[in-house]
């Protein structure tokens, strides 16, 4: 098989917030035999943020991240969430609209930049899914997570909207039932908690302009994969990791109940199967202490 | 071209209270042979006509015009009679749970009291304001263009799927939610409309307004008119900034503060940049840092790795930014 190849749009977080995303990113690439061409030219994709300030900045930004990866023919991975949803509908937003992708292509001329359309975006997660499939990670799998009940905290931006979603991805899954990291659990060993919340969303968003629902929602989760009878969680978004992570104190005060888990991002959970070290894996610069390994 | 109709056995769990009579509510259980040609309100039919006329919901024209019929099932908004019982049982399995849009605000089964709904929506002006002259001599004429601006936020049929979906709604009860929103935009892009300022300072209050949103698009999902109330949020939020309304406080900041950041290093600088939102009030922030600082999650700003070429970066956001603060 031809070694897989994709342009890394590394995101902010991994850079400062989430070290270990970034080096259980490293860590499984290197197992799974990927090579990841690190896009360092990339901004911030504006978080849905930027864009309620100035979404044709938000645009003209993102676009010029795409382009780099087309330089490189390259499909684009991202290891974030919000980077995914960001990222792809300025894909999807251009691609559909020719006016819009001109005025956006205007701009990027003056840089000597061109966005066409040739680069393909998707998340590791899915990448993982699609490119390398469920039952290679099965067979590469040598320490089997068997004795973990493991709750999967989807991230909004991966799975809504879902046309989006299925759209951009080769597995298309659904945002009130999905599959994609219920499997990989499966396929590492693991037995996946089912919860009303592992689809919900963690409030991460709102956090400075609105605490307390934050907060709630945070703790809602956590409580949500504590019934399950969860031994820890595992989520494909750093953002989501950090609340579920380091908020564990205001989530737990907002909802009168004491609520933490350990919470593992997909690429550490992963690489702990395929028999990386914890330490490659990051997992010390966790708040919530992963004390089982 | 024939067409084959196929059936599934199914197991309902319907949620039945009655304010009136009962103290909690209950759930009751029919298992239905169901047909790929029905939708969810034919089941509600069914449930009424063949096993309990007691059963109570609300239904009108079952064109997915009236909004009317808005339901949960697995806990998911659904427009009762639009949506076909093959694409329920393709996402959810033979087991379904039907709810009412809000199990809080039962009244009788899937009846709901629909008053939270109605008072967000009153309170954003549905309506257009305008000094209006009685006699005019020419017709007020929209062109498609500006029919266009709209962007279908017109569709609406106040179903009300999207607001009792919306998780904020759950947790903060000021807060007017997506289909106010929506509507709110419906009016605040027409033409005609006068009431520009009136009605975004409303938006800007913190608590109540757009700045709330936590972005989850569980509402831009469950509406089934495809409204997509989360872009009304999104150009609600640039409308604010256009017209002068964002006043500064932690949430303005927060989305100008990612410009500045931008411009600065190309990516993030995640401390920087709530230091800037917070002003003063990061000081309820220094715990969490402190821990986070130990473990090694915070960069110092002399610590951040800029974007490379940076300079283009910079030259994109001095000639393509659009909006002013």
């Amino acid at each position: 098989m031809e070694k897989l190849k994709y342009a890394l749009f590394t995101g902010c977080t991994a850079k400062q917030s989430t070290p270990e995303q970034m080096m259980s990113t490293m860590a499984v690439a290197e197992k799974l035999g990927i090579e990841l061409v690190e896009l360092t030219e990339a901004s911030c994709c504006g978080a849905s943020h930027l864009q309620d300030y100035d979404d044709f900045l938000s645009l003209v930004l993102n676009a010029r991240n795409i382009a780099y990866a087309e330089k490189h023919g390259l499909t684009m991975v991202t290891i974030c969430n919000t980077c995914q949803l960001n990222t792809a509908m300025t894909k999807h937003r251009l691609d559909n609209n020719a006016e819009l992708k001109a005025k956006v292509n205007e701009k990027l001329a003056e840089v000597g930049l061109e966005y066409k359309g040739t680069s393909d975006i998707t998340h590791f997660l899915y990448a993982i899914i699609d490119d390398i499939g469920l039952d290679k990670i099965k067979e590469m799998v040598v320490t089997p997570l068997s004795q973990f009940n493991i709750a999967p905290f989807y991230g909004c931006h991966n799975i809504r909207p879902s046309e989006l979603q299925n759209e951009t991805h080769k597995t298309p899954e659904n945002a009130y039932r999905p599959t994609s990291l219920d499997d990989l659990i499966i396929a590492c060993g693991g037995m996946n908690v089912d919860y009303e919340e592992k689809t919900k969303c963690c409030g991460f968003h709102a956090e400075l302009q609105a605490p307390k629902t934050a907060a709630v929602l945070t703790g809602n989760a956590i409580a949500g994969a504590m019934d399950g009878d969860a031994d820890w969680m595992v989520t494909p978004c750093p953002l989501c990791h950090l609340k579920l992570d380091t908020q564990t104190h205001h989530a737990s005060e907002a909802i009168g109940r004491e609520v933490s888990l350990p919470v593992l991002h997909m690429q550490q959970m992963v690489g702990l199967a395929l028999g990386c070290s914890p330490e490659s894996l990051g997992l010390q610069h966790h708040l919530v202490n992963v004390d089982f390994v | 071209m024939s067409h084959k109709i196929t059936t599934q056995q199914v197991n309902f769990k319907v949620f039945r209270f009655n304010a009136d009579e009962d103290y909690l509510p209950y759930y009751e259980d029919y298992s239905m042979e169901v047909t790929s040609e029905e939708v969810v309100l034919d089941i509600l039919n069914r449930i009424k006509w063949d096993h309990d006329g007691s059963f109570s919901y609300r239904r009108s024209c079952r064109h997915g015009i009236c909004g009317a019929c808005a339901i949960k099932v697995n806990g998911r908004s659904t427009l009762a009679c639009k949506e076909s019982m093959t694409k329920m049982i393709e996402i959810f399995g033979t087991d379904l749970t039907i709810e009412p849009l809000s199990t809080k605000r039962a009244v009788k089964d899937m009846i709901i009291d629909k008053g939270d709904f109605w008072e967000k929506h009153d309170a954003i002006q549905p309506y257009l304001i305008s000094d209006v002259d009685e006699h005019p001599e020419h017709e007020h004429l929209v062109t498609p263009e500006e029919a266009e601006a709209l962007n279908e936020a017109d569709l609406c049929i106040q179903c009300g799927a999207c607001h009792y979906a919306c998780p904020v709604i759950e947790i903060n009860e000021d807060y007017f939610g997506p289909a106010a929103f929506a509507k709110a935009y419906r009016f605040e892009a027409d033409v005609r409309d006068d009431a520009h300022t009136s009605r975004l300072i409303d938006l800007h209050k913190e608590g109540q307004g757009v700045w709330d949103c936590v972005k989850c698009m569980e509402c831009a999902e469950v509406c089934p008119k495809d409204v997509d109330p989360i872009s009304k949020i999104t150009s609600l939020h640039n409308m604010l900034f256009r017209e002068g309304v964002a006043t500064s406080n932690v949430a303005t900041r927060h989305a100008v503060g990612f410009k500045n950041s931008i411009a600065k290093n190309g990516v993030l600088d995640e401390g920087g940049l709530v230091l800037y939102s917070e002003m003063a009030g990061i000081v309820k922030h220094v715990p969490v840092a402190l821990k986070m600082f130990k473990k090694g999650k915070i960069v110092p700003p002399w610590g951040i790795t800029k974007s490379d070429n940076l300079d283009e970066i910079q030259k994109l956001v001095k000639s393509s930014s659009t909006a002013k603060f």
